[in-house]
């Protein structure tokens, strides 16, 4: 062969190659733009813009997340234990997970609501909903700790919540699972859902100095299944805006017969009016049975109280309050644009993205355009509130965040990407790719009257082949998109723990200033707080053994404790004494049946023990709190109950031997 | 006799007078700073009391068997008010009688008072570097803890700086001007 011959036909091997090649989708390499290391890079040291709260999902708890880096900087506990913080295994955080079941130590944290004044991030409390054992969660983003958790009764599956209001005056929870109510007999067939399954909404008044939750209200309404819900802002504010689907009412395989009805619901609710019936009297009482339980910072101590009524208005007796507007089909996403004119409703299964108009919503009212009722609730006319629909969005619309720009960003399950449109005209702008099934998307300030835009966050299910694979269960992860230009710019991806639902982002400036660096030791009013080594004692009453225990740099003290028996309950009640920022202390026994206290300095936690065989037991720091942090032990003996071995505990000084204890 | 003018005698009034103020502020501070304290640590001493971050300084100090710093350990704090306050009435004396020879025994005075307190400073520090207890945790041979009199020292893993805080620049700023005041005074006095 000649080398002519032979260049042409390896030139023509290289062009069939890239033909073939070419042929697969775009990947990573093309969807990421050059400079994309650069926008995300946070140098060692340096902070990040904004606090990202990112709802865990299955693992029960809050994440804290650093945007544009991505980077984990904490796990809040919320919803279920978590050994490693002691959380729901000392004595002060078990009654946070207290409910009319009992203990539940894990919940399903699907939503993020961060506290607004004037419709604006205020960063003072972030909210969150238990799904499962229907909660709602108020974390302190002072101490990044769960202040407090109220259980919502007549309720099934919360998840139409925690949304919030632009003063923070409520929080909302909705049922997604109708059922028989708490005054009503509740063993009944499940095929009477139609007669006997209810479902309600749950407004949660929030104390505007305190943030302390009270459940100020119910709602009861038709059997259907809320979803999502959003408080309106600006002119709509005073309204709350929930999606339901199961319109069909159904039961059972509700894949099929949850989406018969060509149309389902966006509720409107006039909250105003609702507390106007309530102060009018029209709200009946009804016996409930649910915990309410708060974490006080200066016993360090949650208590859980049982509550036992709550005021229900039924709509048919308070009319003007609840209308339906029609919405294609099995909406999820139901979204009020910064404005608050606008109210996005997202059906899954739609194949258009409908707005719908307040102004005209008023006007329908007022006017009584109305197409008919459901269940004695008045249905609007389509037509008569619509602003008007996205067309050709994508497949499987779900939620919807906005910039301060007039655009809003819809996320697409089914097509697995983020499209992005104009409210005004509801012309498609521009689309990006997710990796991928997108649920919730979020964007800082998204939800509120003062978005403050630059990034876009995408929540999603599935990472398949996007990291190295771990086993069957991969990652959920986030991708972090920048909207400052005409295009998003698809700029980083991150695994989060458990599944990311909804999230929230707010400027790092307005939290992170207010950051509780320790617990003011002289400010501790735990019953059992040790105010001093020399204040370390060991006290007997009955079987149990309390032991008063300081931990600072770097000793336990008493760090020897005899005299203790078989039988007894020893509580160990270990406050520390450190005055400084990030010195926490851990403590640990060998064979406890529950897991460590980690203490902030200043604080005070209670470790309850019961051992189980005679012997002497090793006690331990279990946070590397200093040079001497491995010296940081000592010993618990364990005696038989007929040796009489006397109650002593000392740290660094022997007692004499005694004849008694020479075996 | 040799009259001070009578702007001097103004100016050494106003600087005996400014002494008041190092009344209600720090007249020493001594910063620390580690790896692990980026933020710094920093403790100041005023005539009667010490504040900052005490404690927290005690605490590392338990490391290296270093006594515990805390207020009732130096008489001075229980006195030093009322010399510093005899110090002000003296120079407010030099002021009314107008005495270039009341001025010149008053600096002298307060350049005496000044080595004596920087000499006290230097014992007390020289104490707390050197007497450390033998059960200390942490024991480095031949290494003593005493943070510099003024200046920048390097104390295992902390930068130790010690420096006059604003009290400390103001009575020292008082007896400069009253010395310059002294010298013009003096120059006059052999022109003439």
């Amino acid at each position: 062969m000649r080398q002519s011959e032979l260049k042409t036909l390896s030139l023509l091997a290289i062009a069939f190659a890239t033909t073939v090649f070419s042929c697969k989708p775009k990947n990573v390499s093309t969807t990421t733009s050059g400079d994309a290391a650069q926008k995300v890079y946070v140098a060692p040291g340096k902070y990040d813009e904004f606090y990202n709260f990112v709802s865990g999902g299955f693992s029960g708890q809050m994440s804290v997340y650093g945007i544009p880096s991505g980077r984990l900087f904490r796990v809040i506990p919320v919803f279920s234990v978590d050994p490693e913080k002691g959380y729901g295994y000392s004595e002060e955080t078990k009654p946070m997970l207290n409910t009319s079941h009992g203990f539940v130590p894990w919940d399903d944290l699907h939503h993020i609501a961060l506290s607004e004044t004037d419709g604006v991030h205020d960063g003072r409390w972030a909210f969150g909903n238990g799904n499962n054992t229907p909660r709602i969660a108020r974390i302190d983003m002072k101490s990044f700790k769960t202040a407090e958790i109220i259980e919502i009764p007549n309720s099934a599956g919360n998840h139409s919540s925690p949304f919030i209001t632009e003063n923070s005056e409520y929080v909302i929870a909705g049922t997604r699972f109708a059922v028989p109510m708490s005054d009503n007999n509740n063993d009944v067939p499940i095929n009477t859902y139609k007669d006997n399954f209810k479902a309600t909404i749950s407004l949660i008044g929030v104390d505007k100095e305190t943030g302390k939750m009270n459940l100020a209200f119910q709602i009861l309404l038709p059997g259907v299944d809320f979803d999502l819900a959003r408080a309106g802002k600006g002119k709509s504010h005073g309204w709350f805006f929930v999606s339901c689907y199961n319109t069909e009412r159904a039961n059972t395989l509700l894949e099929v017969n949850s989406a018969k009805n060509d149309k389902d619901f966006i509720m409107a609710v006039n909250w105003k009016k609702a507390e106007e019936y309530v102060k009018a009297g029209k709200g009946i009482k009804k016996s409930v049975n649910y915990a309410h339980n708060t974490f006080d910072e200066h016993t360090h101590t949650a208590t859980s109280v049982m509550e036992k009524e709550v005021i229900m208005l039924d709509p048919k007796d308070c009319p003007d309050m609840v209308y339906f507007m029609p919405c294609p089909k099995n909406p999820h996403g139901c979204d009020t644009d910064p404005t608050g004119e606008y109210i996005v409703g997202s059906g899954k299964l739609a194949a258009v993205i409908p707005v719908f108009s307040f102004t005209k919503m008023l006007d329908a009212i007022d006017k009584k355009t109305f197409e008919g009722d459901y269940a004695g609730i008045p249905v609007l006319k389509y037509d008569a509130v619509l602003h008007g629909e996205v067309k050709k969005p994508g497949l499987g619309p779900l939620h919807t965040e906005f910039d301060a720009n007039g655009n809003a960003y819809t996320s697409m399950f089914v097509s697995s990407e983020v499209v992005k449109w104009r409210v005004s005209d509801l012309q498609v702008l521009d689309r990006a790719p997710t990796y991928y099934s997108v649920g919730h998307l979020s964007v800082p300030g998204g939800p509120t009257k003062k978005p403050w835009g630059k990034y876009l966050i995408a929540y999603n299910k599935i990472t398949k082949d996007r990291y190295l694979p771990t086993g069957p269960e991969l990652c959920q992860s986030a991708q972090l998109y920048d909207i400052s230009g005409d295009k998003m710019k698809m700029i980083l991806d991150f695994p989060t723990i458990g599944e990311p639902h909804y999230a929230e982002a707010i400027p790092a400036d307005i939290v992170s200033k207010n950051s509780v660096k320790f617990y003011k030791i002289e400010e501790n009013k735990h019953p059992y707080v040790t105010m001093g080594d020399k204040e370390a004692k060991v006290e007997r009453k009955g079987n149990e053994v309390h032991i008063y225990m300081t931990a600072i740099r770097s000793h336990l003290t008493p760090d020897n404790i005899e005299g203790v028996k078989l039988g007894d309950v020893v509580y160990f009640h270990v406050t520390n004494l450190e005055q400084d920022w990030d010195v926490p202390h851990g403590f640990a026994v060998k064979g406890a049946n529950n897991a460590e206290l980690l203490i902030m300095p200043g604080e005070t936690q209670t470790l309850v023990w019961k051992p189980e065989k005679v012997g002497v037991y090793p006690i331990y720091c279990t946070d590397f709190c200093s040079a001497l942090h491995q010296e940081m032990q000592g010993y618990i003996r364990i005696s038989a109950p007929n040796n009489n071995v006397p109650l002593h505990f000392s740290t660094g000084t022997n007692q004499p031997k005694s004849e008694d204890d020479k075996l | 006799m040799q009259k001070l003018s009578g702007l001097s005698r103004v100016i050494i009034a106003l600087c005996s007078l400014a002494i008041i103020i190092s009344y209600f502020t720090p007249i020493w501070r001594i910063d620390l700073f580690a790896p692990q304290y980026p933020e710094g640590l920093m403790m100041n001493i005023w005539f009667n009391k010490l504040t900052g971050d005490v404690d927290i300084i005690n605490g590392l100090n338990h490391y290296i068997g270093m006594k515990k710093i805390s207020v009732d350990m130096f008489p001075e704090f229980s006195y030093l008010v009322y010399i510093v306050a005899a110090f002000i009435i003296y120079g407010l004396l030099v002021a009314i009688t107008g005495s270039r020879k009341l001025l010149f025994s008053y600096l002298i005075v307060s350049a005496l008072g000044g080595v004596l307190a920087m000499y006290d400073f230097y014992q007390w520090t020289y104490d707390y570097g050197h007497n450390l207890s033998p059960d200390a945790p942490i024991q480095v041979p031949g290494m003593s803890y005493q943070p510099p009199i003024i200046g920048h020292k390097q104390l295992l893993n902390f930068d130790a700086f010690s420096m006059p805080d604003l009290g400390g620049y103001i009575v020292a700023g008082s007896v400069v001007i009253a010395a310059v005041v002294w010298f013009i005074e003096w120059r006059k006095h052999k022109a003439a």
